[in-house]
């Protein structure tokens, strides 16, 4: 068994002072908020339906253009219903959807009251030409710099994603995954023209 | 119906989980025996239950029950029976169900123990056993981590329910989606298991402290108590962390073992608090000292734990590990934050009866020593939390997403390291109480100066990396250090008692079963170190395309291009791209390795297999990599020499031995450890 | 006559320039060189994995982007300049020392010195014993000297044992 020696030299038994243990909750709690902010980004990682999309730049690939300049800012779309089409060379469903993409481009262009934005994904420019070429995409495309564009609406973007958003900047609808027809497409933008 | 079953038995064991915390609770404040003995029983109870559904698990796993939603997740037709039986842990549902098997395996277990002499800790050790575990089944049960959940058709379409819903019909799918192929590796079957039986071990010391902290029995009783389950927990710690870096270096071809990957971090970081409070623990047996830091540092190992468990299955690292995202975080987090601060709390308040006995004299002391490893653990922990949350505070704040890798910690962990093993042949020869740095050199030097020939020795032979030179010494210097002391207290021995040299060792090691296994421990850890240097610092790698006839060359290697085979297992749902090289060195050939790829058709998943030839002084290891598409025409291959890396292996089968030798009972009961007194200050070999 | 002459030289000469440049550019990079660089990389799309060893379609992209960079003569810091600009700062093996970003590096250090410097303090207060209790204490407690002092005590220790 021990024994509880009693040493004269030790100093008098004393709790953790108040100043201390003030600090000491204050980390605490700060790296208990911090983490669980960092839990609730990580459950929601799609910028909600119903909220405003910050404004953001794209620099648009050679040979693309939109109203004669090479580089769009989101804020400039304002009272047109805009889609955002996230896409990569490299990945195989983005090319289930590309013609249908095209063709609703198409559908709605002569109109000036839709537009869609293509977003090459971490693809190299290289092969994001190629592909646009492949399949004869005509609609504003340009290259997500920095990731910057994908990082607003998606923490763990993959691709081809889809948002919608309406002609007051508020995004309505996203759709995750190739769409299967042009009238899918249409279906998710008339409501957003009607209004 | 089995499945409704199992369920059913882990519903009963969560209620009697939550009874056996009640009775607990209310049979200590009405000082009431009978309602103790009662939670015990309970406690009890859990176990047999759980293993009931465990049981109904594997066999709905064996027998293709693919209605059971898990089941159709992680197990097929073309997998063996063995490999059903370990999906049982490669899937959240029924990972979480594992854990909570293991821990009411343990929790049982010390229900069982004499309690006549800690009357008084045995409810609280019920209370924070059965929460932790009532925790873990309230993850199965509630938050949709249900193993037995079955899929019904609604016509909202097929999911997954616990239970039949209004209108439902049940759905059996053919064939079931198999387990991830990287997966079905032996090292990926033991790996799990010996990480958890590590995590859950470590619960019993937890509870045994807090026990201390609210009855006000702080003396070292709780930790002579769980000094075993220390022990065993710390060897499955560490055996679970050694055999991920085998696997990751055997199966995930990158020719490396470990990848500060957060994952990999967040198994680690249980484990440097649970060594510095396996080291620590010592002192508060001697001197009544630290107890604080043993306080503290088992409240982070149990949390860290928890928290390791959380990372890895919450979505809010990336991780090549990572689970898939589940709703199951937020629970998660809260339990750690709710124990976490309900831990602390409980320290603070018992500050005043943690004292010290005795006062740290010197800081050349053991003491000092010990407690400058709690410090140099706990800044290697600083520094990995601190990397693993770094990215989620900084996209928090920036929206930028951002890596912190290999580079952060290798440079941050290096010194940490290196100073450790420092202390591992510094503190061994250091006294109790005084010390100078005349008495602590008079006491090291003979050692250090075999030590200092290796450095020299190497840098002569024409090894000019500085790191490796400052590696070489300390590794030196722990191995001469561990050994001189050793055969100093059994030359001692033998003189003193008549003895031939090797009975006194014998006798003196069996007789002092922790100190002794504990050098083979330390020694254990050199030769890891020894083959981390040698893959680290030595490294080098070539890759290059190659058709049949022409070879590449690396490292005084010649790996000459063969042929390629490709084949499919239809059974197994694979099919293998097998290159044959043929492999000489310095001009002789020395035999052919069989690098590979393994393409999984129903998880459309990859897995490249090396050809590999180790010996004790390097591993040749070869790599078909499909940068170009594999042909008899060119196949490119990526080749790394990692000198002196089997050492690392090495190093863990004498770690195995240690840690079996030093928890092994001792012989004579009645030699237990007593107190050290001040006055006999100095260690002697007959210490314990 | 002499016009087909001269047009027919001209080509000659003008191919031949062209071919020089082709030249000029060397030889194309080794694996081992994008390998160089593909290591201090990440996948900008995998989880945690450095961009010599994913296997993905999108990374053998990236590889080949790079052996093209190498090719026109970029130097290293400029292809991972490069890739942080198209791909975000994740692909970097550790955070840029700009900004925010230097909180990584700097909280780490100054939290393990304030911790040894909180522990010294407290150290220090307890530990203050009275000269003379030292100097006694270092007689006794003093490390032994030589194997016979050991000896000296391990014999006495195994008598309080026996």
């Amino acid at each position: 068994m021990t024994e509880e020696t009693t040493n004269p030299t030790t100093a008098p038994k004393r709790g953790v002072r108040l100043s201390t243990q003030i600090i000491i909750w204050v980390v605490l709690m700060a790296l208990l908020v911090l983490v669980g902010l960092g839990l609730k980004k990580a459950q929601n990682p799609i910028i909600s339906i119903g909220s405003e999309v910050p404004d953001f730049p794209l620099t648009m690939f050679e040979g693309y253009s939109y109203e004669g300049t090479s580089e769009i800012k989101l804020e400039n779309l304002r009272g047109k219903v805009v889609v955002i089409n996230f896409w990569a060379s490299w990945c195989k469903p983005c090319e289930q959807e590309a013609a249908e993409l095209e063709e609703a481009w198409r559908f709605y262009e002569e109109s000036g009251e839709v537009v869609f934005l293509g977003i090459a994904w971490t693809d190299t420019p290289k092969n994001s030409i190629i592909y646009l070429k492949r399949f004869d995409i005509t609609y504003p495309n340009g290259p997500d710099l920095g990731s910057r564009i994908s990082a607003i609406f998606n923490r763990n973007l993959g691709v081809p994603e889809t948002y919608f958003i309406d002609r007051e900047g508020v995004m309505r609808s996203i759709k995750i995954g190739p769409f299967t027809s042009v009238s899918e497409i249409q279906a998710m933008i008339n409501p957003l023209l009607g209004e | 119906m089995l499945a409704d079953f199992g369920f059913g038995v882990l519903i009963v064991t969560f209620v009697l989980a939550l009874y056996s915390v009640i009775a607990a609770i209310i049979g200590e404040r009405k000082k009431s025996a009978q309602m103790v003995e009662s939670a015990r029983r309970a406690q009890l109870l859990t176990f047999p239950l759980l293993s009931l559904s465990a049981g109904v698990l594997i066999y709905l796993l064996v027998n293709n029950h693919f209605d059971v939603s898990f089941v159709y997740e992680v197990t097929s037709r073309s997998m063996p029976t063995y490999l059903k039986v370990t999906a049982w842990w490669g899937g959240q549902a029924g990972s979480l169900l594992f854990w909570a098997w293991l821990l009411s395996a343990f929790t049982s277990a010390v229900t069982l123990r004499k309690w006549e002499r800690d009357r008084e800790f045995l409810p609280w050790v019920i209370v924070v056993s059965s929460i932790t575990l009532a925790f873990f089944l309230s993850m199965n049960i509630f938050f949709h981590e249900n193993p037995f959940a079955r899929f019904y058709q609604t016509i909202e379409g097929v999911q997954a329910y616990s239970f039949r819903p209004a209108g439902g019909v049940p759905v059996t799918p053919d064939d079931g989606n198999g387990l991830n192929p990287l997966l079905r590796h032996p090292g990926m079957i033991i790996h799990p298991p010996m990480l958890y039986l590590g995590f859950v071990s470590f619960v019993i010391p937890f509870a045994f402290a807090i026990a201390a902290l609210i009855t006000g029995r702080t003396d070292d009783r709780w930790t002579r108590i769980t000094r075993r389950w220390t022990l065993w927990a710390w060897l499955f710690l560490s055996l679970g962390l050694v055999l991920g870096g085998r696997w990751a270096y055997d199966v995930l071809g990158w020719g490396g073992y470990w990848g500060w990957d957060p994952v990999e971090i967040a198994a680690f970081m249980p484990w440097l608090t649970g060594t510095a409070f396996l080291h620590s623990v010592m002192i508060q047996e001697h001197k009544g000292m630290l107890k604080h830091w043993n306080m503290l540092l088992i409240i982070l190992t149990y949390s860290l734990v928890i928290f390791g468990t959380f990372l890895t299955r919450s979505g809010v690292l990336s991780s090549v590990h990572a689970f898939a995202q589940s709703a199951i975080g937020p629970m998660f987090f809260g339990f750690i934050g709710v124990t976490f601060i309900t831990s602390i709390a409980l320290m603070i308040w018992r500050w005043p009866l943690l004292q010290s006995e005795t006062e740290m004299k010197s800081m050349l002391s053991r003491e000092a020593f010990f407690l400058l490893n709690n410090l140099l653990f706990l800044s290697v922990l600083v520094v990995c939390f601190w990397g693993v949350i770094f990215p989620l505070i900084s996209e928090l704040f920036t929206g930028q997403k951002v890596t912190v890798g290999p580079p952060f910690y290798e440079r941050a962990n290096g010194p940490l390291f290196g100073a450790m093993m420092a202390l591992m042949g510094i503190a061994p020869l250091s006294a109790w109480g005084k010390s100078t740095v005349l008495t602590l050199g008079r006491a090291i030097w003979k050692p250090t100066v075999p030590a200092l020939f290796v450095p020299v020795l190497a840098y002569l032979t024409g090894y000019t990396n500085w790191v490796a030179l400052i590696v070489f010494f300390l590794v030196a210097f722990v191995i001469s250090v561990t050994l001189y002391d050793t055969i100093r207290g059994a030359r001692a021995r033998q003189r003193a008692q008549k003895e031939n040299f090797f009975a006194a060792l014998v006798r003196l090691a069996g007789r002092n079963r922790r100190r002794y296994g504990g050098y083979i421990i330390h020694i254990s850890m050199m030769l890891m170190a020894i083959g981390i240097l040698g893959i680290e610092v030595f490294q080098t790698q070539t890759q290059g395309t190659l058709a049949k006839g022409e070879s590449l060359q690396l490292a005084g290697y010649t790996v000459e291009y063969d042929n390629v085979a490709s084949w499919d297992d239809p059974g197994a749902g694979v099919n293998y791209t097998r290159a044959v090289v043929n492999v000489s060195k310095e001009g002789k050939f020395i035999g052919q390795l069989y690098p590979r790829i393994d393409y999984f058709f129903d998880s459309q998943q990859t897995m490249t297999i090396p050809g590999q030839r180790s010996t004790l002084q390097d591993d040749l290891y070869i790599l078909l990599v499909d940068w170009q598409p594999v042909s008899a025409v060119g196949a490119t291959f990526k080749i790394y020499h990692n000198p002196l890396v089997n050492w690392l292996w090495v190093g863990s089968i004498v770690f195995i031995v240690g840690m079996l030798f030093a928890a092994w009972p001792d012989k004579d009961p009645s030699l237990k450890p007593a107190r050290v007194s001040k006055r006999v200050a100095q260690t002697s070999a007959a210490d314990y | 006559m002499k016009r087909l002459f001269w047009i027919t030289t001209l080509i000659l000469v003008l191919s031949t320039l062209a071919t020089a440049t082709v030249f000029a550019q060397g030889s194309i990079p080794t694996d081992n060189e994008v390998n160089a660089i593909a290591k201090d990389l990440f996948c900008p799309v995998c989880e945690n994995t450095p961009l010599d060893v994913c296997p993905t379609q999108a990374c053998k992209e990236w590889r080949e982007e790079i052996r093209g960079m190498l090719a026109e003569g970029k130097s290293e810091a400029e292809i991972k300049q490069h890739f942080v600009d198209y791909y975000g700062a994740r692909v970097l093996s550790e955070p840029p020392r700009t900004g925010f970003n230097w909180l990584v590096y700097v909280v780490p250090p100054i939290v393990i010195v304030t911790g040894i410097f909180v522990l010294f303090r407290a150290l220090r207060a307890w530990s203050q014993p009275p000269e003379s209790e030292m100097e006694a204490d270092l007689v006794e407690d003093a490390a032994p000297t030589s194997d016979d002092e050991y000896i000296a005590r391990m014999e006495e220790e195994l008598k309080k044992r026996n």
